[in-house]
């Protein structure tokens, strides 16, 4: 054993000791430092998150308002169903997930894709909705696999439901899941915990109002996710809000009045539009073929979206607002006004119709429409018999601008300002609107034959059944204009019904008293001697009305058009317009029949049973819900 | 005034019997009353980390009563007899530790128990006194500072178990051992210019050993580079003990009351991130008073040390002071964000494991070397 120096020893313990005491405190005070920084510095931030990781807002969705008829029966209520909720950062492996639940037949496996975009542009600890309505069966599957699906529940919520299936369905619109184009447009908070939006109808324009205002639930989770109560001591401040149900809407629809329309509309395509012409309620608004509402609420799959849009009816058309068609007659007592009022014609001087029209030095041959003579006619007559030729004149006579600027005063044209969104404006041909419309110089050339056309309403002129339906409220109401809407008011809390006024349009101006009587006189001649004489049969109130028939299918200049030898889609769409009481109008309809022939047999027996249904009451045939296709 | 004297006087003779009483047992006052303080603590704290389990509470107690026992018998131990004991500890530490490495290697997983009957048994606590105790045996019958072949003889005493502990894996434990013995060469009075070519070269070294650590040990190293990286995965552990250190302010949210430990966003709460529990019921001020606390406990028993007598006793001495301090820094720097995740408990504040036995017979061999020290000197 080697000497050692004990002093030497010691002088290296001791400064050993001392450096080791000195590199402790300064990793003491480097801790120290951490602490602070963490404790004093972050602490608002770090209380904040563990604040946001025990608690978790649970949305409470607002109970979506109903909609009701204007007597307050109810069109669209709500009935609970159960569906499956995803809550993404309680879903460990989400494509696994997903695919599982599509093995499982729970979800369309090409429906993966599109909903992870949505799972993902959701909040993480938001519950997004990834299957509507389960059926029992479904609801049994998803149990008996539940262990493997960590973040997916099974949760009861209110669903849409439509107790009159496709009843109004063009009108009332339907709800569907939401989907990435409307979380780019919505309040994505307010609509934590919302499964369904409107999409159509006044589904889509009140949404707002039906939506109401979703509450939560604050709730205690562990770091499972789970719902706790309390964990040990510690008691947590819980916060709620109790959510606001949407409001119920009134609609100006008439139950019954909606029912007849649809039924004698039955299974032909096309569209009836029934407006009280004292303010614009739209008191009825179809278009067949329609389609069942909840089929959305409930969640297509593709082949069912998909032959719904290729089919060949087009269900999903809104006809009333959107299809447009030539006036064909119906612009008839337009034209007359216009007439009279630029004093072209002498309402009582006779004109003689040898069927056949042409324009001074053409050989054009205009035809009549029915191929017949009409004799000697005067204005009144030429409405109610609907006499082409007697019009022929007339319009080249007015010549378009004037034709147009006064069609134009009726609404032509233009948007009726409904307040459903979707419809389409229609064609009011011009001069201009021709340069504009057509690229080659000698198609921009409004030649005198296409105003001759114009004045039958024939040509370029393409109109909705919306706007007629409009027009021939304005003639009911001579001129006066309101704009047509589908909601009335809202029922609010307490049951009240609140009405909102009104909306007055510019309303045609210009015309003398005298005119609007003679232009009635031709509408109520018709129903009674000309065009349409059949439909006041037993009436209990007079009828002012104007058939159409637009052609789809321009007939050979030396032959004749024949509706059995036509296919049936080339085939005259049938029109008809009425208004009824004559004298106090009431209701005002315009009724479109696709394909239909003639509009006095097609479209005209439907006004009248709309009508009836209105201001008589007559009973449909099932006021019972549920009761199938109208 | 009589009767004041008299009471004064009652306490003194209590006080003058409790102190020959710790003389007899060759005990420490002041450690003993720093290492009761902290059992007190722990036990306030494992009740409400374990979500009031008196079970907890039972168990953590009987582990104390057995560390308390084997800190009463290595006090009467002379160091002497401790450097006999050396190579005896060491020797059967290493064999175990080969044991427990096969049996892990059959078994195809991480293996660290030695399953004896009634208790199950790390070897690899044993190493952190056998090291130690070697090391400072090995350096006593040689001159300070260490030359090189000492040194060299020292790594390997040092690597081989560090290594085999490692290998199981337990990096934190490896860690722990590593300092044990690490300190003995510091203390020792290894060069300052060799310490820092080691260090340069150990950093050298860990650029290499990164392609040999454990997928899981890299994963941590990152994480701990960049905890938002994984906040699910990995990440998790030191983002949870950052909230809920954080969130607890000045002055805690309460017993009790921290909603990150209640409701279990706090991975491994009354284990190794027991001290984030301490941050969030009882504060900045909670923690300060535990520092305060082993800071005492660590200067007390560096105290003792150095009035110990003879190269082993000092160096095992501080050694075994200045480890129980690396303890605390590597648990409280893992849990707030300071260092990387390595499994440390947090010295006698953690829950369950066997280190509250080894570090109280840690403390019981300090004090014997303190009581011993005249006894070498006569």
């Amino acid at each position: 054993m080697r000497i050692k120096d004990q002093w030497n020893e010691q002088r290296i313990y001791s400064s050993r000791t001392f450096a080791a005491l000195v590199i402790m405190g300064l990793l003491s005070l480097s801790l120290l430092a951490k602490l602070l920084y963490l404790q004093v510095i972050r602490h608002d931030y770090y209380l904040e998150l563990s604040q946001g990781n025990r608690v978790r807002q649970d949305p409470i969705p607002a109970s979506r308002g109903l909609i009701l008829d204007r007597n307050g029966r109810v069109l669209v209520d709500n009935e609970p169903a159960f569906q499956l909720e995803l809550i993404p950062e309680q879903t460990p492996d989400l494509p696994g997930t997903l695919q599982r639940l599509a093995e499982l037949k729970l979800l369309e496996a090409e429906d993966i894709a599109p909903l992870t975009r949505i799972i993902h542009s959701r909040r993480a600890f938001d519950s997004v909705p990834i299957k509507l309505r389960l059926t029992e069966e479904e609801i049994g599957r998803f149990a008996v696999h539940r262990y493997q699906f960590q973040g997916v529940e099974l949760r009861a919520r209110q669903t849409r439901h439509y107790p009159y299936g496709e009843l109004g369905v063009h009108a009332l619109g339907y709800v569907a899941a939401v989907s990435e184009d409307d979380l780019d447009r919505i309040d994505k908070p307010g609509y934590a915990g919302t499964t369904l939006i409107g999409k159509l109808g006044v589904e889509q324009a009140y949404e707002t109002q039906l939506h109401g205002l979703n509450g939560y639930q604050q709730i205690l989770v562990n770091a499972q996710g789970r719902s706790v109560k309390f964990q040990g001591a510690y008691q947590p401040d819980l916060q709620a809000q109790a959510p606001v149900a949407g409001t119920d809407l009134v609609l100006a629809i008439d139950l019954p009045t909606q029912q007849a329309a649809e039924e004698a509309l039955g299974e032909r395509r096309g569209a009836v539009v029934a407006i009280d012409p004292t303010n614009g309620d739209i008191l009825a608004l179809v278009s067949r073929p329609g389609f069942d509402p909840s089929m959305f609420a409930r969640g297509l799959t593709r082949n069912e979206y998909g032959s719904m849009v290729n089919n060949e009816d087009k269900p999903l058309l809104n006809r009333a607002l959107r299809g447009a068609y030539p006036s064909g007659s119906t612009i008839k007592p337009v034209m007359a006004l216009a007439g009279l009022t630029y004093n072209i014609v002498d309402p009582d001087r006779r004109q003689f119709c040898n069927g056949e029209f042409h324009l001074p030095g053409s050989s054009h041959m205009y035809r009549e429409g029915k191929g017949g003579k009409h004799g000697e006619v005067n204005l009144v007559d030429a409405v109610a018999r609907s006499c082409d030729v007697y019009f022929y004149g007339l319009a080249a006579q007015l010549g378009v601008d004037r034709i147009a600027s006064f069609a134009g005063q009726f609404g032509i044209g233009a948007l009726t300002g409904i307040d459903i969104s979707g419809e389409k404006p229609g064609l009011l041909p011009t001069p201009e609107w021709k340069k504009q419309a057509f690229k080659r110089p000698q198609d921009q050339i409004w030649f005198p034959g296409e105003t001759v056309n114009f004045g039958v309403g024939q040509g370029y002129l393409l109109v909705t059944p919306l706007q007629l339906a409009h027009m021939v409220a304005m003639l009911a109401e001579r001129g006066r204009s309101f704009q047509p809407r589908v909601v009335m008011g809202m029922r609010d809390a307490r049951g009240k019904i609140i009405r909102s006024d009104p909306v007055a349009g510019r309303g045609a101006t210009g015309i003398s008293e005298v005119n609007w009587e003679l232009v009635l006189r031709g509408m109520i001649g018709a129903t009674t001697y000309g065009t349409a004489a059949a439909i006041s049969k037993d009436a209990r109130y007079t009828i002012a009305g104007k058939t159409g028939t637009a052609q789809v299918f321009t007939v050979a200049q030396n032959s004749k058009y024949n509706a059995n030898t036509v296919a049936e889609r080339l085939r005259d769409h049938a029109w008809f317009i009425a208004f009824a009481p004559a004298e106090a109008p009431r209701i005002a309809v315009s009724v479109l029949v696709e394909n239909g022939g003639f509009g006095a047999s097609a479209a005209a027996p439907i006004a009248r049973r709309v009508m009836d249904a209105y201001l008589v009451g007559s009973p449909p045939a099932a006021t019972t819900p549920g009761a199938g296709t109208p | 005034m009589m009767t004041d004297d008299n009471r004064d006087s009652a306490a003194r003779r209590t006080f003058s019997a409790t102190a020959r009483l710790l003389s007899a047992l060759k005990l420490d006052g002041p450690l003993l009353v720093g290492l009761g303080l902290l059992t007190i603590y722990a036990l306030l704290v494992q009740y409400s980390a374990s979500g009031q389990s008196l079970d907890t509470i039972l168990r953590t107690l009987a582990r104390v009563g057995l560390g308390t026992v084997a800190m009463i018998a290595l006090a009467q131990s002379s160091p002497n007899f401790l450097r006999g004991l050396a190579p005896w500890l060491y020797g059967v530490g290493v064999v175990l530790l080969l044991v427990v490495d096969a049996i892990g290697y059959v078994g195809k997983g991480a293996q660290r128990w030695l399953d004896v009957g009634l208790i199950r048994f790390q070897p690899s606590e044993i190493m952190k006194l056998a090291v130690p105790m070697l090391a400072a045996s090995f350096m006593h019958e040689r001159r300070l500072p260490p030359d090189w072949r000492s040194l060299l003889a020292l790594a390997g005493i040092i690597l081989l178990p560090v290594a085999l502990i490692a290998a199981q894996p337990d990096l934190g434990t490896a860690v722990l051992v590593f300092a044990a013995g690490a300190l003995v060469i510091l203390m020792a009075g290894l060069q300052w210019q060799v310490i820092t070519g080691l260090a340069l070269a150990g950093a050298g070294a860990a650029v290499v050993g990164w392609n040999f650590l454990h997928d899981y040990q890299r994963q941590r190293i990152r994480i701990f580079l960049d905890p938002q990286s994984d906040p699910l995965g990995s990440g998790y552990h030191i983002i949870q003990s950052q909230i809920a250190i954080g969130s607890g302010g000045l002055f805690g949210k309460g017993w009790m009351n921290g909603s990150q430990a209640q409701l279990d966003f706090l991975p491994e709460r009354s284990t190794d991130f027991i001290f984030a529990v301490i941050g969030e019921e009882f504060g900045l001020l909670g923690l300060i008073v535990l520092l305060l606390l082993y800071l005492f406990i660590v200067s007390r028993a560096m105290f003792l040390a150095t009035q110990a007598s003879g190269t082993f006793a000092r160096l095992l001495g501080s050694s075994l002071a200045l480890t129980f301090f690396v303890y605390v820094f590597i648990n409280a720097g893992m849990v707030s964000g300071l260092l990387p995740v390595v499994g440390v408990p947090l010295p006698l504040i953690s829950y369950g494991g066997t280190s509250v036995v080894t570090l109280l017979a840690g403390f019981g061999i300090l004090m014997g070397l303190y009581s011993h020290r005249k006894l070498v000197n006569s």
